[in-house]
């Protein structure tokens, strides 16, 4: 490869530049090497000319040394023979009388990622680590952590951590946060290896005198140096309530800072350090003194409202009292981009109540009227939302959804039904009127959620709609052609139709169970009709108590993330976590979470582990779409949503529950050998789970229904409808 | 902590780009506009951060530009985030204009400030002033540059030395009006978002201390004021203010950057009437005309004026052969903003106008037969006045020198980046009921 660079261009661009690298000119040589990081800025490949870039190192000119160093740093690993030419360069600038020279010798050196390199850094760094001057001690600090990057096993020779510790201390604040910055980076490094021991001199534990050198710098370095900082804070774990208390009230100010990521650093420390405040009335005032600066980072350009707007919602799902009053200003701009008006919508249902609900309607209204078909669906979506959540504002967000569907354009339409479908579910019986309205309609509708949404309205109100069995015969004719979900939603319907009306309907039920059974290729589908054929040839009593049964009513989740999960994610509030509100296990390193981690998570964090348990137990049991999470609380340990319905009498059932059972038909036959037993239960579960897996049954909000056999089977889009999770 | 950053054009073509740290390789960068393109085509939309087998894009828009970085770790999304932005600020105040060409003309002293600004992915000194004093267009002798004091200073802001013949502060107290008004013309949402703009033009190490008439300050120190105070929701300050200070007694103290600079800036989320109002009738003759009829209304004292008002009423995008009659100012048709626009160069408080718009319409309606309904939107600019009535009170300038230095105070109000209202309606149309 060397050898070939060198000899291969006679002529080309790479031939010229060698000679003008060469020349005796000084501008030309400067001009060449200005070439030369062109052509590689475009991507051409120019390593061919190291050994004459490297001529050009040791000049008086500072731009072309930087220059020289730039390509350095890029093309050192290809000829890693060569760069020890650079070594003498280097050292003597690293004693250059010019800070910045020095400064840059050093940073430059710990960026040239080759062995050979490496090994001439450490005296060098020893040296910068105790300049005079503050600027080359502050990249000097970073350097360790770069060199702790490359060979950990150097710095620990060097002593250069020792000497780090002792830096906390400098009397520049830029060096202590920089020093901060590079004792965290390193510690990042160490606990990522599997093999971290708690001794390990490369983890940065902050004791309070640590602690307290670090309030001091908090206040007088620059930006990034306090995000540095607080990054640490956020790590201490506090003595008593009274350093608790001490740390929130030092790192206050700091929410007045221009910089929004100091302003979240802030709030991630004060969320953290608040859980150890006793003092009532000082917890009160920080959660006051949070809003104005959350508020105000909504000013900022779009992708920052989006960080803001994205940790806002965690921070509302542990104290939803933090923003109470301030909906308004969540209303979307009309040029906001999408994600953040969906960032908006979410967080505006989340802080409607009685009092702004009507302000709330009239903005979800304007929005459904918008070009964007996403946002517009999102938007009825919200309405619904609303009307579950508010039980007083029901019936207005009932009006504005019928508004709404006399506009007769198609996808407000269809939306609407299948939000319709969740007021039904919410207020049984109150919103009969509206019926007919939705049945006329009924031929629009060409997406199978809509269609679903009103074959279940038709099927639940069977009784109370005079041509109820017309309206099915429509879609019985077409049954084979439908998606798997309407076909499921016709099939209960139509059940539910012949339960009230055994009369009039046979044939019809008949036609369907034929049709289900034999032509349909979903087994979910033929296997509930199965069901449905055998309940009811053999007891349509029982039918009746299973299929027309009382069904608990949704309600919207308060969280969308598990207890134990939120509080890791408000740990970590501005994160990439916390953005995504997803443990950093599961997108960093393979995208896979390996018992390891997980183990030694738990071995770390166990004693905060049982308190947050305990409070966890304590504020419902949400299930989590999370596996880690049944790893932190397993499922016999905490009643999820199905285990908290109470339901678990027959051994068959708590097979299912827990995911052990092995057969799954043994499971249905045992449940058949008991019909007479509490009718809520099998085979709803059963239709949902048996083959789908448990998966299906993961939301919270859906569980209670789910459990029912006849309710219309959750399919996971209608599950998200209900989650809000945009 | 960023692994690489990187500026892409449209197509996702890297157009310089600097790796800080060797995990994730640069070629990382080619994949993030197909991702982006992925994402869009599963209905999906594209969020400033996402993750892709293992790898963190963040990224951010300038113009016909992304700014973008990767991460392979859990790292602050907020700061790489706030660091993009910075970096686009940085380039735009040392190339003016932040594009394509002025990147490849570049790209030298853009090197030295990815350098400069970012060390092993973590952000280091952002100001452009301070940069400036150090990375400059000009090529440099070796003697002559040294880091600048203020790289490292506590004072990281000002370097030491400054020497003017005349000793001047120009305070500008800047109010921006976002108001959002419905179809009823109820008021749905307003803000003020004020800021508070210094040009300083001051010998040496200046202390300065700037008095408003700040309603907590008053109540705190319990002196009564005279007239109006105000209640700031929520201040921000240049980091040149002692943050401390302003928590225990409220007081602004600080020295200040040299130059022009934002000193503070505050929010108040208290109800604005619209200063300038706007409501327009509008008669579709679906197939052949569009008729607009737009009444201007200047709601605020006779003796303050509005300058430069420019009204943007949207139109439909096939609209043709425009007419336009107004009672006063000049009415233009933007064709490619799909509006026209009403400009009075002096709009006296308390006046009102009217103006009549006329189109043609295609006899031929498109497929898409959505209609847009895009807010009325206002540009404007009240001198001497502030909504918020927040008042400078004294500006105190000390310096070990003991020069008297001149303050000088100015006020204005404008519209904010969103003052808008949904007051075109529809003759015939009902509007929208009350609830």
């Amino acid at each position: 490869m060397n050898v070939f660079a060198r000899a291969a261009p006679k002529k080309g661009e790479n031939f010229e530049l060698r000679a003008d690298l060469n020349s005796e000119y000084k501008d030309k040589r400067k001009d060449a090497i200005k070439r030369v990081i062109a052509n590689m800025t475009v991507g051409k490949d120019v390593s061919g000319l190291f050994p004459d870039v490297l001529k050009n190192m040791q000049t008086e000119d500072i731009e072309q040394k930087k220059l020289v160093y730039l390509y350095l740093i890029n093309y050192a690993k290809t000829q890693p023979d060569l760069v020890i030419l650079a070594v003498n360069t280097f050292v003597k600038d690293s004693d250059d009388s010019n800070p910045l020279i020095r400064a840059l010798a050093i940073r430059t050196m710990a960026c040239i990622r080759v062995e050979k390199i490496i090994d001439y850094l450490s005296s060098p760094l020893q040296k910068c680590l105790h300049d005079e001057n503050p600027y080359v001690r502050k990249t000097a600090a970073l350097c360790v952590a770069k060199l702790y990057d490359l060979k950990p096993e150097l710095v620990l020779e060097n002593g250069f951590l020792d000497q780090l510790h002792e830096m906390i201390s400098d009397s520049n604040p830029m060096v202590v946060a920089n020093t901060v910055t590079a004792l965290s980076d390193i510690h990042v490094s160490a606990t990522s290896q599997p093999s971290t021991s708690s001794s390990d001199p490369a983890l940065f534990t902050i004791t309070s005198a640590i602690l307290n050198k670090l309030l001091i710098a908090l206040n007088e370095c620059s930006e990034w140096g306090r995000v540095a900082i607080l990054s640490a804070l956020a790590r201490y774990e506090a003595q008593d309530d009274k350093e608790s208390e001490h740390i929130c009230e030092r790192v206050v100010p700091q929410f007045q800072h221009a910089n929004g990521s100091v302003v979240l650093g802030a709030v991630r420390v004060i969320m953290i350090h608040m859980r150890g405040v006793r003092r009532e009335d000082l917890t009160k005032q920080l959660v006051r003194k949070m809003a104005p600066p959350l508020v105000t980072l909504l000013s900022s350009p779009p992708e920052v409202q989006w960080v803001a707007l994205r940790n806002i919602n965690l921070l509302l799902q542990k104290r939803s009292d933090i923003l109470s009053n301030e909906m308004r200003v969540f209303f979307c701009k009309y040029n906001d981009p999408l994600y953040v008006k969906v960032e908006k919508l979410d967080i505006m249902v989340r802080l409607a109540n009685d009092s702004n609900v009507d302000a709330l309607l009239s903005e979800l209204k304007e929005y459904a009227s918008e070009v964007d078909v996403d946002f517009v669906r999102r938007s009825i979506k919200a309405i619904g939302q609303a009307a579950i959540k508010i039980d007083s504002g029901a019936e207005r967000c009932v009006n504005v959804l019928l508004d709404l569907i006399a506009t007769r354009v198609s996808y407000v339409v269809q939306e609407a039904v299948v939000v319709m479908k969740d007021i039904f579910r919410k207020y049984p019986s109150t919103y009969e009127g509206v019926i007919p309205t939705l049945c006329a309609n009924l031929e629009e509708l060409d997406e199978p959620e809509a269609k679903a949404s009103l074959i279940w309205i038709i099927g639940e109100y069977a009784n109370k709609i005079d041509n109820a069995d017309e309206l099915l015969s429509i879609f019985v004719e077409t049954f084979t052609e439908e998606s798997y979900s309407v076909q499921l939603q016709t099939l209960t319907a139509v059940v539910k139709l012949f339960l009230y009306k055994p009369d009039t309907s046979q044939a019809i039920v008949q036609s369907v169970l034929n049709t289900a059974t034999k032509d349909c290729d979903s087994p979910d589908v033929r296997d509930r009709a199965y069901i449905y054929w055998r309940l009811l040839s053999t007891d349509p009593g029982a039918a009746k108590s299973v299929v027309l049964a009382h069904r608990p009513p949704i309600t919207l989740p308060r969280t969308t993330v598990a207890p134990a999960l939120l509080n890791e994610l408000i740990g970590e509030i501005s994160s990439l976590a916390s953005v995504y509100q997803k443990p950093a296990e599961t997108f960093i390193g393979q995208g896979r979470v390996g018992i390891d981690s997980v183990q030694r998570k738990n071995d770390l964090a166990d004693d905060r582990q049982s308190t947050q348990k305990a409070l966890a137990t304590v504020a419902a049991g949400q299930q989590s779409e999370n596996l880690l999470d049944f790893d932190d609380e397993p499922a016999s340990d905490q009643p999820t949503g199905l285990a908290a319905t109470q339901v678990l009498q027959t051994p068959a059932a708590v097979n299912l529950l827990q995911g052990t059972s092995s057969n799954p038909l043994d499971d249905l036959v045992s449940l058949f050998g008991n019909t007479s037993m509490t009718p809520a239960i099998a085979p709803g579960i059963g239709s949902a789970n048996m083959f789908g897996g448990m998966g299906s049954v993961g939301s919270p909000v859906v569980t209670p229904v789910a459990q029912h056999p006849l309710s219309p089977a959750p399919a996971p889009g209608q599950q998200e409808d209900l989650l809000g999770l945009f | 902590m960023a692994s690489l950053v990187a500026i892409l054009d449209l197509k996702g073509k890297p157009l310089i780009q600097r790796s800080y740290r060797d995990d994730v390789p640069s070629s990382y960068i080619e994949r993030f506009l197909p991702l982006i393109l992925d994402i869009e085509e599963e209905g999906q939309q594209v969020t400033p951060c996402f993750s892709n087998q293992g790898i963190n894009y963040i990224h951010i828009r300038h113009s016909n530009l992304y700014l973008l970085a990767l991460s392979r770790r859990d790292s602050n999304a907020a700061e790489i985030i706030l660091f993009l932005h910075r970096l686009s600020q940085v380039l735009v105040e040392y190339f003016k204009e932040l594009e394509e060409e002025s990147i490849r003309d570049n790209f030298v002293i853009i090197y030295e400030l990815l350098d400069e600004m970012m060390d092993f992915g973590y952000p280091q000194t952002t100001e452009s002033k301070i940069l400036q004093e150090y990375i400059t267009q000009e090529s440099h002798k070796l003697e002559i540059v040294r880091p600048p004091m203020a790289v490292t200073n506590a004072v990281s802001w000002r370097s030491e030395g400054i020497r003017y013949r005349k000793n001047e502060v120009f305070l500008d107290v800047i109010e921006s009006v976002n108001l959002l008004v419905n179809a009823n013309g109820n008021v749905v949402r307003s803000e003020i978002l004020g800021a508070v703009k210094m040009k300083c033009y001051l010998s040496g190490m200046p202390e300065l201390r700037l008095g408003l008439n700040d309603k907590v300050m008053f109540e705190t120190t319990g002196r009564t004021s005279r007239g109006k105070s105000i209640e700031l929701e929520d201040v921000k300050f240049h980091q040149c203010v002692r943050l401390s200070r302003f928590e225990n007694d409220r007081t602004i103290s600080f020295i200040p950057p040299d130059g022009e600079f934002e000193l503070m800036s505050y929010r108040l989320s208290q109800a604005v009437k619209p200063l300038v109002w706007v409501e327009a009738a509008i008669e579709n003759h679906k197939g052949s005309r569009i008729e607009y009829m737009v009444k201007v209304r200047a709601q605020f004292k006779r003796r303050s004026t509005a300058n430069n008002v420019e009204i943007y009423v949207s139109v439909p995008e096939d609209a043709d052969t425009p007419k336009f009659r107004a009672s006063t100012g000049t009415v233009q048709y933007a064709p490619d903003k799909a509006a026209f626009i009403w400009k009075i160069k002096q709009l006296g408080g308390g006046r009102d106008f009217l103006m009549r718009a006329h189109f043609g319409l295609p006899s031929v309606k498109s497929e898409q037969d959505v209609e847009k309904r895009v807010p009325i939107t206002v540009k404007f600019e009240i001198p001497y006045f502030t909504v918020s009535g927040i008042q400078v009170r004294y500006l105190k300038i000390v310096e070990k020198s003991g020069y008297q230095a001149l303050p000088w105070v100015r006020y204005i109000t404008q519209n904010g980046d969103d003052y808008s209202l949904r007051t075109a309606l529809e003759k015939g149309s009902a509007p929208i009921v009350p609830m």
